[in-house]
């Protein structure tokens, strides 16, 4: 089956990054795919590559990263959510006249839409939050 | 918009109140994205998401934007199922007149105004939901 | 097949146990996921609620999480434990999922 996955939460703050990258890992564990991920809310945070998590715990956000390019997934960082936290890729950053970019690799910034066409297209949406 | 003309029965499930976190208002922002995809769309509002229909929000005290008139525009985005749960609104002591008046506009019936929200109890919108394909909560 | 709840709050912090219980039909699941687990144990003042839900409802406990809270014994008779594979089997074996947030 295809999966849809909706991020609502920050790393770290919430458990719900961690219950949905485990669930992610299990479903391609297990042959499922996985349509797209979608980050929405402070879910957005999740896609900052400026984090520096202690050497002693788990880095959540290459751990998506790797996850994403291990098994090429698309993974969609909402635009609105974004602007509003301050998460901003090189095109946000030159259109809305920023010093920086910090997203992560394997995110991308596009609109809400991309939510509502993985919850078409996928089999199956889960959603992860507060 | 999708080129192989999918419907599918999507429900917003809203459960929290308006303006102590933001998730109110950017579920309020996927609704209207969403209505452009043409799916059956229906919005359910439970516990303390009852909170977001009320009326007679004022905003001006607390320095955020009053976004309530926005439900009243659902209708224009061709919203028309809007269950509120019976018990929670009751539980609240709060009745449909507490409420914000919405109300679509009725394509098969001659454009007649009707009323967009929709009591039900909470066994009533468990059928509701158990029709949906997609249910997006936030 | 029918629908699986999740649910993720203590429900001595969130009404979520008890509204997603109200509205669950006959037949359906609810997977007890993150603070959702604490509901699963016996003693406390949701037992009968859960006891109430599981005459005609199935209900899981995500076991990880119950693990990593220390509470993974004294659990409400009928109850089943799943892990993260078992958590999207869920998923796939029913028809849509909703979570309670």
């Amino acid at each position: 089956m295809e999966f849809g996955i909706l991020v609502n939460e920050g790393p770290y703050q919430h458990q719900a990054a961690d219950s949905a990258y485990l669930f992610a890992k299990a479903a391609l564990e297990k042959g499922h795919k996985i349509y797209r991920i979608f980050f929405y809310h402070d879910g957005v945070n999740n896609g900052t590559r400026l984090t520096t998590p202690p050497q002693d715990d788990r880095n959540i956000v290459e751990r998506w990263s790797q996850l994403a390019e291990e098994h090429d997934i698309d993974m969609v960082i909402c635009v609105a959510a974004a602007q509003r936290r301050g998460i901003v890729d090189p095109e946000e950053m030159k259109r809305n006249g920023k010093d920086a970019d910090n997203i992560a690799p394997g995110f991308r910034i596009s609109g809400l839409g991309q939510l509502i066409e993985a919850g078409i297209k996928a089999d199956r949406l889960v959603v992860f939050g507060d | 918009m999708s080129d192989e003309q999918v419907t599918k029965k999507f429900l917003y499930v809203n459960r929290k109140a308006p303006y102590g976190t933001i998730y109110a208002l950017e579920s309020l922002e996927v609704v209207l994205i969403g209505a452009a995809f043409e799916q059956d769309v229906s919005l359910a509002f439970i516990g303390d998401g009852v909170y977001q229909l009320t009326k007679g929000q004022d905003t001006k005290g607390i320095g955020v934007k009053n976004f309530s008139p926005t439900y009243r525009a659902l209708g224009e985005y061709d919203i028309q199922k809007i269950y509120v749960e019976k018990e929670s609104l009751e539980a609240r002591g709060l009745t449909l007149d507490d409420l914000q008046h919405l109300v679509y506009e009725d394509e098969d019936d001659d454009w007649a105004e009707k009323d967009a929200i929709k009591l039900v109890s909470a066994k009533e919108l468990g059928e509701i939901m158990e029709q949906q394909d997609v249910v997006l909560s936030f | 097949m029918s629908m699986l709840h999740t649910v993720n709050k203590s429900p001595f912090n969130s009404d979520g146990l008890s509204s997603c219980l109200q509205c669950a039909l006959a037949g359906s699941s609810v997977l007890l996921i993150e603070d959702g687990v604490y509901a699963a144990r016996r003693g406390t003042q949701y037992e009968a609620l859960v006891q109430e839900a599981l005459k005609d409802k199935k209900i899981y406990a995500l076991q990880p999480d119950l693990e990593a809270r220390g509470v993974k014994s004294n659990l409400i008779d009928g109850i089943e434990l799943v892990d993260y594979a078992g958590f999207v089997d869920l998923t796939t074996d029913h028809d849509s999922v909703q979570a309670w947030l």
